[in-house]
C-alpha cells in the first residue's frame, strides 16, 4: 500500500554514493586519497545575516502583492504630479514595512540564537589519538566523534564503538519522531577495538530525509588481509538530534553533517498554509481594486467630458502652463487616471495587512498563555508554531484523529490471553497457582500446560524489549501501571525498554504468569520459568516489525539445538500464515476482545529444520548486505520465512481512553464537526474505541465497507464494492431528509445517524480501482456518503493513506477546512496535509503541527473557545477595515464631482496619512485581540454556537455586501450632509465663511467619530483596554487636530489646516451637523441590532431565552454524566 | 403580565480576577525547530507554566453592554424628542434671518448690468436697485457670490507661494522653475510677480457702493471692510514683508503686480494703510478657497453710523463697478445681504434635518415597541 515510487526515482537519479574515510585516514585500496568536499556541520535555520537582512527582507516583502501595489502607488506619486504628496502613502508603507521587518528580524534573531547554541556546542573529536574539544559546527565528515550519556548526537554518526559490552547503545529519538522509547543501535560488527588503528571507508547513499532508511557498506582494511565488508543499516546510524541513553559513551564516525543530516533535511520545505480568511481578504481586495479602478475610470472619463464644454477646460482664472498645453492628450489622460488612482488608493487599506499580522501574532499568545492548556505532568502548555491559522480553528469542518495515543492513552495493560481457544484471565488473588487461571477450563490438563508454557515462552522471546540495567540510578522508564504488582520475590527492580508499549505489556503479562524475561546478553536471551529455572535461548535473527507487515518474528535456538521461530502480529497478518483449522478457535476470542476495545495480537510459532534455517539464514544475510532495495528484499525473505506456522494463542491488551475523550468528541460533533478516526488498528478495536468515545452511539447505523463485507460468492470484489457504495449512498444521502444549513444534526433531533467504516484495503480499491473510469465515481459516492455520516472510521490505514484521505476531503466540493490531530510520526503526513495540524505530545508531530496541545481534551477549548473567538475577531477586523476605508474615500470621490474632476483631495494630507495608522487602527486592534462577543464559558458549554460561524459565515459575500452598503450609506451621508450645510458657507456667528479645508475637516471629524463609535457599538466586551483605546483615539484625534492646526509648521509648504479645526469648533452649526450625521449614520446599525434580536436562532437567544441563572451555569441538566466502561 | 425580552435586566458579568500565581514567566515562541533541542535540555529546570493573570487568561473584568430594547426604545424616544426640540429651534432661528439676494451678472437683456457684460466696455458701472419693506436688522453682512466658479480646482488651489505670503522677500524673486505658481509666476517680461499664482491673480475685483434712496437723494451706507477675514489669517498666518525704509512699496522692489490687478499689492487699499500688501482683508477672504463651485464670500459689514441697527425699510441702490468676467465660463455673480444668528447665516437644512431625524427616531421607537410587544406574545405562545 505504501507508494515507494518517489524513493525509487531518487535512487535512480542519485548516481553517486558517498565515500567516507574514517578518521581521514587514506586506505590502501584506493589509488589516491581524495578528500571529498562535504558541507560543514553548521545548522542554518536563519534566513538572514546582518548584512543581507535589509535587501533580502525588503525583496521578500515587496514580493507580496499588496506591498508591491503600495510601492507602485508611492512611485507614481513621486514621479507624476499627483494631488497628494508621496508622504501620504509612503509613510504608511514605511510603517508597515518597518513593523514587518522588525517582527521578522526578531524571529530570525531567535533562530540565530538557537542555531548558535547548537553550532557552538562543544563536542569531543578523536584526532590523531587525542581527544580534542571542538565546536560542533567544525565537525567534518569522517571525524570520529565521542558522545557521552544524555548528550545529543551532533551529526549523523555510524556507531563504531560503544562502552557497552555487547556493542549496542540506547537512543531516544523523542525530538525527532516523538517516540520516547529507547531504541537499540548496534556497532558495526567486528571492527577494531582500537579506533586509531582502524582503517576503513564507508560507502553510503547520499543524504535523504527518510529517518528510517539508510543503506551503506563499510570496507575494513587490515594489513595483509582481504578488506572485510560489513553492511550498514539504520540500526548502525545515530541520528543528529537523538539522545544517547543508558550508555556511558560511544564513538562514531560522522557521515552526514550540518544541513545534510536527516534531521535538517526533514525540516526543509515545510509548506506554507494559507488560511481561508486570507483568501477572503484577497477576494475582497479584488472587489475593492475593481471599485478603485472604476472610480478612477469614471472620474477620468467625466473629467474629459466635462472639459469638452466651452470655458470649462481652461477658465481665465486658471490657465494652463505651456508644458501642460504641449502634453499629449492621451498621456494627460493616463496621468489623470494615475492621479485619480493615487487619490483613491486609500480605499485599499494599507495598514490592514500589518494589523492582521499583528493581530495574529499577538493573538496567538493567548493560546500559549492559556493555563487550561498547561499539563502539569509534562510541564508544558500549548505551543503555537504558526500564528497564521488562528482563525482557521474556528472554521473546522472535519476533524481527523489518530486513535492510538490520541483518542487513547497508548498506555497498555495486559488484560487476558487466549491459548488454544481457551480464555485466561489474570486474577489478582495470589491464592491460586500463579494467579493464572483458566476461566473456561481445558479438558486435558497436561497437554494444555505444555501449550500454556509454549505461549508464555513465545511472549518472553518474541520481542525487542531491553531490560533496564539494574543499579542504574534512573527512574524506570516503562509506562505500565502494573509495576507494583510485580512478584514480591523479585529483589531487583526490573524495568523494560522497548519500541512499543505493547511489547512491554506482553512481557509483563508473561511475567505475571510466571515467565520472566531476564535480558539479552551477547545474543542469548535468558528467561526464568515457573520453576525458577533459567532457560537460555540463542537469538539468531530478529525479523523486525513494520507497519506494512504488521508482525514481527524472532528465530531462536534452544539449548537442545532446536531452531524455533516465534511470530506475533495482527490477526489479519497472522491468520493467513497459519493452519486454517487452528484459526477458528481463536478468531472468536480475538473478535470478542476487539469489540471490547482491546488491542489483540496473535502468537504463532514454527519449528525450523536445519535445512530450512540454513536457507532462511543465507537469505536474510544476503538481503541485509544489499545496498539497493534492501527493504524490499528483506521483506521478501521475511514473508518467505514466516509461513506455515501454527497458531498458539492471542493476547488482549487494553489501551485506555484519553481523559475526557468522549466529552471532547461529543462537543466536536455538537459543534457540527465531522470526526473521522484514522487508525492503523484493526476494525473491531477501533470500533469499540469509537463507541467508547461516543462517536458511534447506540442509535447509529453503521455502514461498513471492509474486506469482510466485500466478500461475496456471486460477485467480484469491485462489483460488490460498487453495489455497496450505491446502497449506502441511497440510504445515507438520497433518503436522508435534506439538512438545513446551520441547523444540522444535534442530539435532540430524531434523524437517523449513520456511521461509516472503511478499511485500508478497501480504500485503496476505492481510490485506485481497476478501471480508471470508475475512480471519480467511486470517490464521489464515497465522499457523499461520508459527508452525511456523523462519524467515519477508517481502520488499517497506512500513514500515507491517512494523508490521502485528508487530501481527498480537503479538495472535495466546498473545500472544507480540515484539522488533523495526532501524536506519532505516522500522523505527520496527515498533520501536514490538513489545513490545521495539531500535534500532541509526540515531538515529531508537535514539530510538524501548527498547534500543539498536551492533551486531547484541550482540543475542545482550542476550537470552541479560541477558534471561535479568533474567527469572529479577525472576520470583524477584515470587514471593518474595508468598511472604514470605503466610507473614508467615498466622500473624496464624490468631491470630484464638485471640483471639476481636478483631483482635489477633500482631506488634508495629514488626515489622509494618519487615518489608518493612528486615528482608527488601535480600537480595532484592541477589539480583535480582546473581543468576546460570547463569553468563553458559554462557548464551551454550547458547542452548537460553533455552527453559527461555520462555512466562513462572517466573511461571505452577504456580510461583505452589508458592510459595503453600510460604508456607502455612511460615505454618502457624510458628504452630502456637509454639502447641504455648505450651501451657505457662512457658518460662524460673525458672518465669516468656511473654505474647502473646513469642509474636509468636518467630513473627516464625522468620519472618525462614526467609524470609531460603530466599533464601540459592535464591542460586546468592554475591558479597560477597549475603553482606553476607543476613547483615547477619539481624544487623540481631537488633540492632534488642535495641535496640527495650532502651529505654523515650518516644514510644510502650505499651512492649509491652520486654525481650521479650532474655527470649526467655534461654529455651532458645525457641531450640530457633526452630531446629527454621526447619529444618523449609526441609526440603522442600532435599529438592526434591536430588530434582529427577537427573531431567528441568533447567538444570544440560546442562553438569553433560558431562565436567568441557567445560562451562566454549565449545562448539567442537558448532558448525562459521561462514563464509559472499559 | 409580560416582559419585553430585551427588558430583562442583564447583570454585567464581571469575572473576578484570578489570583496571579507567582511563577516563572517563560513565553516560548518556538520559531525554530532547533530551539526545541534546547528546550529538551532545559526541561525540568524551568517550568513553563503560563502566567495566571486576568489578561493572559482573557478574563479581564469587562462591561458587557447589551443593546436591549429596554435601553434602545426610551433612548430613541429621548433622542428623537431632543432632536425635534433642536430642530424647531434651528428652524425658527433660520426663519428669523433676513436675506436679500440679487443676481447682477447681466445675462438678461433687461437687467441693469447687461451692458457691462460686453468685454470692450471697460470701467463699466451699473446700478441695481432694491427695496426693503421692513427693517433689515443689523449687523447686516454684505456677501458677494459666484457660481460655476471652481476655486477648488486642484491646480488653482496650489497656485500660490506661502513663503511669499509670510513676507519672506527671499521668495519674491528667486523661484525654482517647477513652481506651483506657474503660469502666474512671471509676466511677459520675465519679471517676478508678487503675490504669484492663480488665486491671487484672480482676486474678485468688482466693487460696490450702497446707497439708501431717501426722497430721491442717495445717502451712502458706510461699509465696514474690517473683520471680514479670519482673525488668524490676518494676524498670524499672512505677513507683510518688513517695510524698507518705512515704505512697504520698497519691499516689493523688483517685482510686478499680478497681471489682472489694477494696482500692486501695497496699494490695494488707498484709504487704509493697514489694509495693504498681503494683509488686505479682501485678499485674505479670497485666498481662503471656497469648498464648492457655488459659493459666497463676505464683502463688507454694515455696522456703522445710522445703519448700525440695520437697514431701515425703503429703497436702496447698489452701484456696481463691474470688472469681473464670469460669462466666459457661464458663471453668475450675485450680492447677498444677510444678517446672522448664533448658527451663522440662513440655512434651513440643519433645522429640517434635525426635525426629520428626530421624528424618525420617535416613529422608530413606536415601531419597535409594537414589534416587541408582538414578538413577546408569540414567544409566550411557544412556551
Amino acid at each position: 500500500l505504501m507508494t515507494r515510487s518517489p524513493n525509487w526515482f531518487s535512487y535512480e537519479k542519485r548516481v553517486d554514493s558517498r565515500t567516507i574515510y574514517v578518521g581521514h585516514r587514506p586506505c590502501p585500496d584506493t589509488e589516491a586519497f581524495i578528500p571529498s568536499k562535504f558541507c560543514d556541520n553548521r545548522i542554518v535555520s536563519s534566513k538572514y545575516t546582518v548584512w543581507n537582512f535589509l535587501p533580502k527582507n525588503l525583496f521578500e516583502q515587496f514580493r507580496r502583492i499588496a506591498n508591491f501595489y503600495f510601492l507602485i502607488i508611492f512611485l507614481v506619486q513621486v514621479i507624476v504630479d499627483t494631488p497628494t504628496s508621496p508622504v501620504t502613502s509612503g509613510l504608511p508603507l514605511f510603517f508597515v514595512i518597518t513593523v514587518t521587518a522588525i517582527k521578522q528580524g526578531y524571529e530570525d534573531c531567535l533562530r540565530h540564537k538557537a542555531d548558535n547554541e547548537v553550532n557552538k556546542y562543544l563536542v569531543t573529536v578523536l584526532e590523531d589519538g587525542r581527544s580534542v574539544k571542538k565546536e560542533s559546527e567544525k565537525i567534518k565528515v569522517g571525524d570520529v566523534v565521542e558522545v557521552v550519556e544524555d548528550e545529543t548526537f551532533p551529526c549523523d554518526l555510524i556507531l563504531l564503538q560503544s562502552s557497552r559490552e555487547d556493542g549496542t547503545c540506547f537512543v531516544t529519538t523523542a525530538s525527532l519522531d516523538g517516540e520516547s522509547n529507547h531504541k537499540t543501535h548496534y556497532t558495526v560488527p567486528d571492527t577494531e577495538k582500537d579506533l586509531q588503528a582502524l582503517t576503513a571507508t564507508i560507502e553510503c547513499e547520499q543524504p535523504q530525509p527518510d529517518l528510517y532508511k539508510f543503506v551503506g557498506r563499510m570496507h575494513i582494511y587490515k594489513p595483509e588481509q582481504e578488506p572485510a565488508v560489513r553492511s550498514l543499516g539504520p540500526e548502525n546510524l545515530l541520528l543528529k538530534g537523538a539522545t544517547l541513553k543508558n550508555t556511558k559513551k560511544i564513538y562514531g564516525v560522522a557521515v552526514y553533517t550540518g544541513m545534510e543530516t536527516k534531521m535538517a533535511l526533514n525540516y526543509q520545505g515545510k509548506s506554507q498554509k494559507r488560511s481561508a480568511v486570507e483568501k477572503s481578504i484577497n477576494a475582497f481586495l479584488l472587489v475593492y481594486l475593481c471599485i478603485l479602478i472604476s472610480k478612477a475610470v469614471v472620474c477620468t472619463t467625466l473629467k474629459y467630458v466635462w472639459q469638452s464644454k466651452e470655458g470649462q477646460d481652461e477658465p481665465w482664472y486658471n490657465q494652463k502652463t505651456q508644458k501642460e498645453k504641449d502634453t499629449n492628450m492621451y498621456l494627460k489622460m493616463f496621468t489623470d487616471f494615475l492621479s485619480f488612482m493615487v487619490l483613491f488608493n486609500f480605499i485599499i487599506p494599507v495598514s490592514m495587512y500589518v494589523t492582521v499580522e499583528m493581530q495574529k501574532f499577538l493573538g496567538s499568545f493567548f493560546i500559549t498563555w492559556d493555563k487550561d492548556f498547561f499539563d502539569p505532568e509534562i510541564q508544558e502548555g500549548a505551543l503555537v508554531n504558526t500564528s497564521d491559522l488562528n482563525e482557521e480553528l474556528g472554521q473546522v469542518e472535519y476533524v481527523f484523529t489518530d486513535k492510538t495515543g490520541t483518542l487513547t492513552q497508548n498506555n497498555m495493560e495486559f488484560i487476558e490471553c487466549c491459548i488454544d481457544g481457551f480464555q485466561y484471565k489474570h486474577r489478582d488473588t495470589w491464592s491460586e497457582v500463579d494467579g493464572f487461571t483458566v476461566t473456561d477450563g481445558p479438558v486435558n490438563k497436561l497437554q494444555q500446560k505444555e501449550k500454556e508454557e509454549l505461549f508464555l515462552r513465545a511472549l518472553c522471546l518474541c520481542h525487542t524489549v531491553q531490560v533496564k540495567e539494574a543499579g542504574s540510578e534512573e527512574v524506570l522508564t516503562d509506562q505500565v501501571d502494573g509495576i507494583d504488582e510485580m512478584r514480591p520475590q523479585l529483589e531487583e527492580e526490573r524495568g523494560f525498554i522497548a519500541s512499543s508499549p505493547d511489547e512491554i505489556a506482553l512481557v509483563k503479562g508473561a511475567m505475571k504468569y510466571g515467565f520472566t524475561f531476564l535480558g539479552l546478553e551477547s545474543k542469548s536471551m535468558k528467561i526464568k520459568n515457573r520453576e525458577n529455572n533459567i532457560e537460555e535461548y540463542k537469538l539468531l535473527h530478529v525479523l523486525n516489525f513494520d507497519p506494512v507487515r504488521r508482525r514481527m518474528s524472532v528465530i531462536v535456538q534452544t539449548k537442545s539445538g532446536e531452531t524455533l521461530l516465534f511470530c506475533k502480529g495482527a490477526d489479519s497478518s497472522i491468520f493467513p500464515r497459519v493452519k486454517p483449522e487452528e484459526v477458528d478457535r481463536i478468531r472468536m476470542h480475538v473478535e470478542r476482545n476487539a469489540t471490547e476495545g482491546y488491542r489483540t495480537l496473535c502468537v504463532a510459532f514454527k519449528q525450523l529444520s536445519a535445512e530450512e534455517y540454513a536457507v532462511a539464514d543465507t537469505g536474510l544475510r544476503e538481503a541485509r548486505l544489499a545496498l539497493q532495495d534492501r527493504e524490499e528484499k528483506l521483506i521478501a525473505v521475511y514473508n518467505q520465512v514466516e509461513t506455515g506456522m501454527s497458531l498458539i494463542g492471542a493476547t488482549a491488551v487494553e489501551d485506555r481512553l484519553q481523559e475526557e475523550a468522549a466529552e471532547t468528541m461529543e462537543a466536536l460533533q455538537g459543534a457540527g464537526m465531522k470526526v473521522w478516526v484514522l487508525t492503523g488498528d484493526k476494525m473491531e478495536t477501533a470500533k469499540s474505541t469509537c463507541y467508547a468515545c461516543r462517536l458511534f452511539q447506540r442509535g447509529t447505523e453503521l455502514l461498513e465497507l471492509t474486506l469482510r463485507t466485500l466478500e461475496d460468492e456471486r460477485l467480484k470484489r469491485e462489483e460488490k464494492l460498487r453495489e455497496l457504495l450505491q446502497e449506502y449512498h441511497r440510504k445515507a444521502v438520497q433518503d436522508a431528509p435534506p439538512v438545513k444549513a446551520g441547523v444540522t444534526r444535534s442530539w435532540s433531533t430524531a434523524n437517523q445517524d449513520y456511521g461509516f467504516i472503511i478499511d485500508g484495503a478497501t480504500l485503496s480499491i476505492v481510490m485506485n480501482p481497476q478501471h480508471e473510469v470508475d475512480a471519480s465515481q467511486y470517490k464521489s459516492l464515497f465522499l457523499q456518503i461520508c459527508q452525511n455520516c456523523t462519524a467515519v472510521l477508517c481502520c488499517r490505514m497506512a500513514p500515507l493513506q491517512k494523508a490521502q484521505i485528508v487530501k481527498m476531503v480537503k479538495t472535495s466540493k466546498g473545500s472544507p477546512i480540515t484539522l488533523s490531530i495526532g501524536d506519532g510520526a505516522n500522523d505527520v503526513s496527515m498533520i501536514l496535509e490538513a489545513h490545521v495540524g495539531i500535534g500532541k505530545e509526540g515531538r515529531q508531530a508537535v514539530r510538524n503541527s501548527d498547534y500543539a496541545i498536551p492533551k486531547l481534551k484541550h482540543l475542545k477549548k482550542l476550537l470552541l473557545a479560541h477558534g471561535h473567538l479568533y474567527y469572529v475577531r479577525i472576520a470583524h477586523l477584515v470587514q471593518y477595515f474595508f468598511y472604514k476605508n470605503l466610507c473614508f474615500i467615498l466622500p473624496q470621490f464624490l468631491y470630484q464631482f464638485f471640483c471639476g474632476y481636478s483631483q482635489q483631495p477633500l482631506y488634508d494630507a495629514a488626515y489622509l496619512t494618519m487615518y489608518n495608522i493612528c486615528f482608527t487602527s488601535m480600537p480595532i486592534l484592541a477589539y480583535s485581540l480582546l473581543e468576546q462577543h460570547i463569553s468563553i464559558e458559554i462557548l464551551l458549554d454550547n458547542a452548537t454556537l460553533y455552527r453559527e460561524i461555520a462555512n466562513n459565515a462572517m466573511l461571505r459575500w452577504r456580510p461583505f455586501l452589508y458592510w459595503t452598503l453600510l460604508g456607502i450609506f455612511q460615505g454618502l451621508l457624510f458628504f452630502f450632509g456637509v454639502r447641504f450645510l455648505f450651501s451657505n458657507p457662512a457658518l460662524q456667528d460673525n458672518g465669516q465663511v468656511f473654505g474647502n479645508w473646513s469642509y474636509g475637516t468636518i467630513v473627516f471629524t464625522v468620519l472618525v467619530f462614526t467609524v470609531t463609535l460603530k466599533l464601540a457599538l459592535d464591542t460586546r466586551h468592554w475591558t479597560w483596554i477597549n475603553h482606553f483605546v476607543i476613547w483615547g483615539s477619539l481624544a487623540f484625534y481631537v488633540f492632534f487636530s488642535f495641535f496640527w492646526g495650532g502651529i505654523i509648521w515650518p516644514f510644510l509648504k502650505q499651512q492649509r489646516l491652520y486654525f481650521v479645526f479650532a474655527n470649526m469648533l467655534s461654529s455651532v452649526s458645525a457641531w450640530l451637523v457633526i452630531i446629527i450625521l454621526i447619529i444618523l449614520s449609526l441609526l440603522p446599525e442600532i435599529l438592526l441590532v434591536v430588530l434582529r434580536k427577537p427573531r431567528g436562532p441568533h447567538s444570544r437567544q440560546v442562553y438569553l431565552s433560558l431562565p436567568f441563572p441557567f445560562w451562566i451555569l454549565p449545562f448539567y441538566h442537558i448532558h448525562p454524566i459521561l462514563c464509559y466502561s472499559p | 403580565m409580560y416582559n419585553f425580552p430585551g427588558f430583562i435586566k442583564q447583570a454585567p458579568i464581571i469575572r473576578k480576577t484570578d489570583r496571579a500565581d507567582i511563577c516563572l514567566k517563560v513565553h516560548t515562541v518556538s520559531l525554530s525547530f532547533l530551539s526545541e533541542d534546547i528546550r529538551m535540555k532545559n526541561e525540568g529546570k524551568s517550568a513553563q507554566r503560563p502566567d495566571n493573570t486576568a489578561f493572559t487568561q482573557q478574563r479581564l473584568p469587562a462591561w458587557q453592554p447589551i443593546l436591549s430594547a429596554g435601553i434602545v426604545i426610551p433612548g430613541f424616544l429621548i433622542i428623537g424628542l431632543a432632536f425635534i426640540g433642536i430642530g424647531i429651534g434651528l428652524f425658527l432661528t433660520s426663519q428669523t434671518i433676513q436675506v436679500q439676494e440679487m443676481d447682477y451678472t447681466g445675462v438678461e437683456k433687461d437687467s441693469p448690468c447687461f451692458r457691462c457684460t460686453i468685454p470692450s466696455n471697460l470701467n463699466c458701472t451699473c446700478e441695481v436697485t432694491f427695496s426693503l419693506s421692513t427693517l433689515f436688522t443689523g449687523p447686516v453682512f454684505f456677501y458677494y457670490g459666484l457660481s460655476n466658479y471652481y476655486q477648488n480646482f486642484r491646480r488653482y488651489g496650489v497656485s500660490k507661494d506661502y513663503n511669499q505670503l509670510t513676507g519672506d522677500t527671499r521668495y519674491f524673486k528667486s523661484r525654482s522653475p517647477e513652481e506651483d505658481c506657474s503660469p502666474y509666476s512671471y509676466d511677459s517680461n520675465n519679471n517676478p510677480i508678487v503675490p504669484c499664482g492663480a488665486i491671487a491673480n484672480s482676486i474678485f475685483n468688482d466693487t460696490f457702493e450702497l446707497y439708501q434712496i431717501i426722497n430721491g437723494t442717495k445717502k451712502q451706507v458706510p461699509l465696514d471692510g474690517r473683520g471680514i477675514s479670519w482673525w488668524t489669517d490676518y494676524n498670524i498666518k499672512y505677513r507683510n514683508p518688513s517695510p524698507v525704509n518705512g515704505s512697504l512699496a520698497k519691499a516689493f522692489d523688483g517685482t510686478v503686480k499680478p497681471i489682472n490687478w489694477p494696482r500692486p499689492a501695497y496699494e490695494l487699499d488707498l484709504t487704509d494703510p493697514n489694509n495693504n500688501g498681503f494683509l488686505n482683508q479682501d485678499f485674505l477672504v479670497w485666498m481662503r478657497r471656497a469648498a464648492l463651485p457655488q459659493f459666497r464670500k463676505l464683502y463688507r459689514r454694515i455696522t456703522d453710523g445710522d445703519y448700525a441697527a440695520g437697514l431701515p425699510a425703503g429703497n436702496y441702490s447698489l452701484t456696481v463697478h463691474y470688472n469681473y468676467p464670469v460669462l466666459s465660463f457661464d458663471g453668475r455673480k450675485k450680492v447677498v445681504f444677510s444678517n446672522v444668528s448664533w448658527m451663522g447665516g440662513k440655512n434651513n437644512f440643519l433645522g429640517l434635518a434635525y426635525l426629520v431625524v428626530g421624528s424618525l427616531c420617535v416613529v422608530m421607537s413606536v415601531v419597535m415597541l409594537v414589534v416587541y410587544a408582538k414578538f413577546k406574545f408569540s414567544d409566550d405562545d411557544d412556551a
